[in-house]
């Protein structure tokens, strides 16, 4: 009897007025919070596409989102009213207290033929809608995997590694071959090629407000074009498990016009700049006798290791770290000193330097242009 | 841990009118082994416990290695003694005891070049690192020194460039390809072309202290 | 005295029964005390027969399928409520950017050990241990199929439980994802035996759910009771057969990616190394041509609950019984070719992709006809609002919405865009969490009374599941919207300037109210226990077979093994409705039947107690555990192996009734069939 009660308590609290706002006000508050939220920007948007593809992957988004907002909504009314229907029955409940054995429902056939037939209908409805998203994503997938026609053509070879990213610029003429980090030009409205590999484990190159993903994996070398077509900067992150600093493996495209595009290719053609004043001079010392001389490049000194980023033009470069930190000297400072301290695992060993030989050291860095 | 869903001895209707009568009295009843369970359970999660309490860290990961002042003075003060190995106290490695940091070892021979010289560890223009000759002696503390200050013939000095925490590391994983590491500590396979087994797999090489090799001689 | 001693008697509806033959109540009246006492006396043999007795032995040997059952689900419990604190240890990371409450190393192991035990050692052993306990009871029979195996099966899933744990509280956690993608989880990056642990656990588990799946098809296909044909088996008896198979299928393929894993990194194989001609993408195939599948292995045994609750509740047969069915397996087909879309950022071709977008989608259509066969049957019912019924409700919501995002991701170019990101995790969580946890604790509600004899309190169930259904939405929505605004998983903190602070930090504290939510679910557990309201035999006047027992059921279920007419069991039993007699009851005898039309075909000794399950169950964790130290654990492992199994073939399978006084069997008069397959036996 008193689960009756309960019953019944618990059926007004869903029905009737005051405590149904209050329970609504309730429940609809994260999915409130969440639209308010999507108002704010963001860095890494999927729904801000700066080109083609990600332009075409945005619409086709919405497209399934209306089409399956509008299904959760029919599937809830739906429900809503299948309890508003059964609610009508309440007083019949009620009475049937007192008896033992609730008789099972034999529903008259004609009504269930009707119901199958609504049933039906609905699946069909469903299978149409598929259909449709089945055939709108397959076109947008052709167009995101046809090649762009190449009149200006720019290829970029990109290795992962754990956790940064290796940057090449390829040329037919090999002296054209330059290498950066973690930071990639192109230019604005060109397609550009990116040959995607890794040196050790699988990482996946992701800029969302450009394409969408492409996985790295060691011994196969996958390929994915690129198009900006506004000027801008976007930030990528490694979008695959990598391991102990996989949150800390981000990158930066910067789309930039043509001519910028140009003069930045040409200068990172260059060999790195040479010290000029005394400080400089013994900075470039101590690269060259400390550690960093095992595992960096700097073009046009002995330092030739390829373990970690090339270093060439270090200052050029708004970013350390595989984007983790800006590139200033401060932070410059205290990754050389203590970059586990970071990134905790990643592959750059401490170094002790003397105060003297950190701020030269420093000196020389910054005026890697 | 309770796991029984009835009284195994009573039946059914006797049981729910016990219930009826007894207040407080759970139907599914605590089993007079209940106890010796649970004790058993409770013996289980202690065992555990304390495994973690003593647990040999091997698993531990040290990212912030101590800095080179640390450094040991009796590895320092070893005469070089080409001729024979230097009888030295045999030092302790904490890189040996990690399987994480004899890897990273294993990482940095490869990307340090010492496969230049050493080939993996069959020996080309430098020494054969993976028999039972030891030319300096196979001691941690000898093969720290070789790398910090290098040896005449050919190996270069990389005390100024590696961090005394990677040579550690190097040094444990050049111990291991002789086998002279425990199986669960030394590296398996990597992932290219396999020119011999693994260190895991290395037989074991008890060490000799063979001199300066023939061919060292006569280029002197 | 005809009717006693044919294998079917007709059995009175005592008060019915009387009204119709007032002529000859006098002799029924005789012939009924007569048949109370032959009862009496048929009780309390069974019980001597059954019983698995008492003390750590018999703690250690039980092979009853209720005990079995209830070990797997508290166990598996157990293991929820450490994978949830390990969600908070997480949610509680992220809550803030940059934050410094766990390392890189401990939040790696930590969001690895939380996939691995929801996935291996909470959802799959649960929704076992579920079907364990209550197939053999919805079928009418008394144990299942092969009970020893039943025990072996809990303990090996116990020590992977418990290797896994182990290796954690030693700091050797595994670090590499629930996935363990290779070369990651390969030999070369990553050193120790971390990796190992998790490799030799998913071995471990999986064995545990393959026996599982192996009792379940076999106790169906074999021991329903007669009258239940296939098309009269309850919706969750079918989920629980089509899990089973699909367990058969998907399980080896994962143990086959754990063992290969394993042997590359133990004892230097090169499967999965490209530098040797092996591949990394195979490891990828093989792991989510299970892995797919295990989502479905998970989801389905739900559906089964929510198709007995609603019936329940809207006291009627759910809407399209062959249209669920076969939605049931049309699931169960297409799920086994959608692996790929786990696998669409890797190269492969684009046709091939939309094959497998196809696939994904059409994977849409059983699942949408069922929540329509749902409603339909909620439409046309009379709705009685149960906490159990609530929490079915509650799963309507979510995993329609879960199911919806999962239709977007079905679209490769979508995919590409939202995979490894939150809205996967959204999304994922969105279907498992509502599409498997929610209708799970709707069966908690549901089957509470029939395990302990108690009610769980209603006023309790409400809280519980309000607080849990808010805080799910707070914890999940926001991750949809996280995830398009380019958080990738598996991360262990992010930089402030990214913008995610204010949803994580909403996500964080929808984690607490969840927290909250599962507390008072314990409390009301405990509390129920106690002093919770005395259930009786069926509480919820529900229609399938188990409410025609005691709650909680004795040993051997059923005095007389009962005979069905309806694919209600209970709804559609007629007033004279026959009982199975002319079973042994001093010995573990079960009727089988055949599997088209459940008619009887002959009898089958059961074995009892044994210590030998145990047994084998350590040789097979000497072989795991020591084998990620030393090959040699094989070899030793497998003479320990093969001495169990002597003990376990050659040991009386009824040691146990020996004790027993042995009466004369009755004779099986006029079924020629049953008796001469009696031998067999």
């Amino acid at each position: 009897m008193r689960r009756e009660r309960d019953h019944l308590r618990s059926w007004r609290g869903l029905t009737h007025a005051r405590s149904t706002w209050r329970a609504a006000c309730v429940l609809i508050m994260p999915f409130a919070l969440t639209l308010l939220d999507a108002c704010s920007g963001a860095q890494q948007s999927v729904l801000d596409p700066a080109g083609p593809q990600a332009v075409r992957t945005d619409k086709l988004w919405w497209l399934f989102f209306y089409v399956c907002a509008f299904v959760f909504v029919f599937v809830m009314i739906a429900l809503f009213l299948a309890l508003r229907r059964a609610s009508l029955w309440r007083d019949e409940t009620a009475s049937a207290r007192g008896v033992t054995e609730l008789p099972m429902l034999r529903p008259a056939p004609e009504k269930e033929r009707r119901t199958t037939n609504v049933i039906v209908g609905a699946t069909c409805v469903t299978v149409v809608i598929l259909f449709i998203f089945l055939v709108a994503s397959y076109s947008v997938g052709r167009s995101l995997s046809t090649r762009m026609e190449q009149n200006n053509k720019v290829t970029i070879e990109i290795t992962g590694h754990q956790w940064w990213w290796q940057v090449r610029y390829t040329d037919s003429n090999p002296q054209n071959i330059f290498e950066t980090a973690n930071e990639i030009h192109i230019p604005v409205g060109v397609p550009v090629t990116v040959e995607l590999k890794s040196q050790d484990v699988i990482h996946s190159f992701w800029v969302p407000n450009l394409a969408g993903k492409k996985d790295l994996i060691p011994g196969k070398t996958s390929i994915l074009w690129l198009r900006a077509d506004h000027p801008g900067t976007y930030r990528g992150q490694c979008a695959e498990y990598c391991g102990m600093q996989h949150a800390h493996m981000a990158l930066y495209v910067v789309a930039e016009p043509r001519e910028q595009f140009d003069a930045w290719l040409a200068h990172q053609r260059a060999p790195a700049s040479q010290p000029t004043d005394d400080s400089q001079r013994r900075g470039q010392q101590v690269f060259l006798s400390s550690p960093c001389i095992m595992c960096h490049t700097i073009t046009g000194t002995t330092a030739g290791a390829h373990v970690g980023p090339d270093l060439t033009h270090l200052s050029s470069r708004s970013t350390i770290a595989a984007a983790t930190l800006p590139n200033t000297r401060g932070h410059l400072a205290g990754w050389v000193v203590d970059s586990q301290g970071v990134k905790p695992g990643n592959q750059m060993p401490p170094n002790n330097l003397s105060s003297e030989d950190l701020m030269a050291l420093l000196d020389y860095l910054q005026s890697l242009k | 841990m309770t796991s029984g869903c009835g009284e195994k001895s009573s039946g059914a209707c006797e049981r729910l009118s016990h219930v009826g009568h007894r207040e407080g009295d759970s139907p599914v009843g605590l089993r007079p082994n209940g106890l010796i369970v649970r004790a058993v359970v409770c013996f289980v999660w202690l065992a555990f416990a304390s495994l973690a309490l003593v647990s040999c860290a091997r698993e531990k990961r040290e990212f912030r290695q101590a800095p080179p002042a640390a450094r040991l003075e009796s590895v320092r003060d070893i005469d070089l003694s080409p001729g024979g190995p230097a009888p030295t106290p045999p030092t302790k490695n904490a890189a040996e005891e990690s399987a994480y940091a004899v890897n990273e070892g294993k990482r940095l021979f490869d990307q340090y070049n010492c496969t230049g010289c050493h080939f993996h560890g069959g020996g080309g223009i430098g020494p054969a690192l993976m028999d039972d000759k030891w030319i300096y002696g196979s001691d941690p503390a000898n093969i720290f020194e070789t790398i910090v200050e290098g040896r005449p013939n050919g190996m270069p000095s990389f005390g100024q460039k590696i961090s005394d925490a990677q040579v550690w590391e190097l040094v444990a994983y050049v111990r291991s390809m002789s086998g002279l590491l425990p199986k669960d500590v030394s590296p398996t396979r990597d992932d290219h072309m396999s020119a011999a087994p693994s260190e895991q797999r290395a037989p074991k090489q008890v060490p000799v202290g063979s001199g300066i090799p023939k061919s060292a001689e006569m280029s002197q | 005295m005809n009717a006693e001693s044919s294998v079917i008697e007709k059995q009175r509806e005592q008060t019915k029964a009387s009204a119709n033959q007032s002529q000859h109540q006098a002799a029924a009246e005789a012939r009924l005390d007569r048949r109370e006492l032959d009862e009496e006396r048929d009780r309390r043999e069974l019980e001597r027969t059954w019983a698995d007795g008492r003390g750590l032995w018999a703690w250690l040997t039980s092979t009853n399928h209720k005990t079995i059952a209830t070990r797997y689900i508290i166990t598996a419990f157990v293991f929820f409520l450490l994978g949830g604190i390990e969600a908070m240890l997480m949610r509680v990371q992220l809550a803030r950017a940059e934050n410094s409450f766990l390392s890189a190393d401990l939040y790696n192991q930590i969001f690895t050990v939380h996939g691995t035990t929801m996935m291996f050692l909470f959802a799959v052993p649960i929704m076992e241990g579920m079907g364990l306990y209550l197939v053999p009871l919805m079928v009418g029979t008394r144990n299942v199929a092969f009970p020893r195996m039943n025990a072996y099966g809990y303990f090996t899933y116990l020590f992977g439980g418990l290797l896994l744990y182990g290796g954690f509280l030693l700091h050797t956690g595994p670090d590499t994802g629930w996935f363990s993608y290779v070369p990651l989880a390969g030999p070369a990056f990553s050193p120790g035996k971390r990796v190992d642990v998790w490799a030799q656990m998913i071995t471990f588990t999986e064995i545990a759910a393959l026996v599982g799946a192996i009792e379940i098809i076999a106790t169906v296909f074999k021991q329903r009771a007669p009258g239940m044909s296939l098309n009269r088996i309850p919706l969750f008896v079918w989920s629980q057969v089509v899990t089973a198979f699909m367990i058969i299928f998907a399980m080896p393929a994962v143990m086959l990616a754990s063992g290969f894993l394993a042997m590359d990194r133990l004892v230097d194989t090169h499967i999965f190394n490209p530098g040797e001609g092996g591949d990394a993408i195979l490891y990828q195939h093989m792991f989510w041509f299970f892995g797919h599948p295990e989502v479905y292995i998970i989801f389905i045994p739900a559906l089964g609950f929510v198709s007995t609750i609603v019936s329940t509740f809207a006291r009627r047969k759910v809407f399209g019984y062959t249209a669920m069915v076969l939605s049931l397996i049309a699931t169960a087909f297409l799920g086994f070719g959608l692996w790929v879309h786990h696998m669409f950022a890797t190269p492969l071709p684009q046709l091939g992709q939309s094959l497998f977008t196809g696939a994904s989608m059409m994977i849409a259509i059983p699942s949408g006809i069922q929540i329509f066969c749902w409603i339909a049957t909620l439409w046309g019912g009379k709705v009685r609002l149960k906490t159990p019924l609530i929490f079915v409700l509650g799963f309507f919501a979510i995993f329609t919405l879960g199911g919806l995002t999962g239709v977007m991701l079905a679209s490769v170019p979508l995919d590409l865009q939202v995979h490894d990101t939150y809205f996967v995790v959204a999304h994922f969580h969105y279907v498992l969490i509502g599409g498997a946890v929610f209708p799970l604790f709707g069966a908690f509600y549901y089957w509470f009374p029939k395990w302990t004899g108690r009610m769980l309190s209603e006023r309790a169930g409400r809280w519980n599941f309000w607080l849990m259904f808010v805080g799910f939405n707070f914890v999940f929505f926001p991750m949809h919207e996280l995830g398009l605004k380019g958080m990738t998983r598996r991360v262990y903190t992010y930089l402030p300037e990214m913008g995610w602070g204010d949803l994580n930090l909403l996500a964080s504290i929808g984690a607490g109210i969840l927290a909250i939510g599962v507390v008072v679910f314990l409390a009301n557990v405990f509390w129920a226990r106690r002093a919770g309201e005395v259930a009786g035999d069926d509480p919820w006047h529900s229609p399938t077979l188990e409410w025609a027992t005691s709650s909680p059921p004795a040993d051997y279920n059923f005095v007389h093994l009962p005979t069905v007419q309806g694919g209600y069991a209970l709804w559609e039993k007629t007033v004279d409705a026959p009982v199975v007699v002319g079973l042994k009851t001093d010995c573990r005898e079960v009727l089988a039947t055949n599997v088209l039309d459940a008619e009887p075909d002959h009898k089958y000794q059961l074995p009892g107690p044994s210590i030998w399950p145990l047994m084998l169950a350590l040789a097979t964790a000497v072989a795991f555990v020591i084998g990620i130290f030393t090959p040699w654990a094989f070899p030793v492992a497998a003479a320990l192996a093969f001495a169990s199994l002597a003990g376990w073939f050659f040991s009386n399978p009824n040691s146990d009734n020996r004790r027993v006084k042995m009466t004369k069997p009755r004779p099986l008069a006029g079924h020629a069939q049953a008796q001469a397959s009696e031998g067999q036996a």
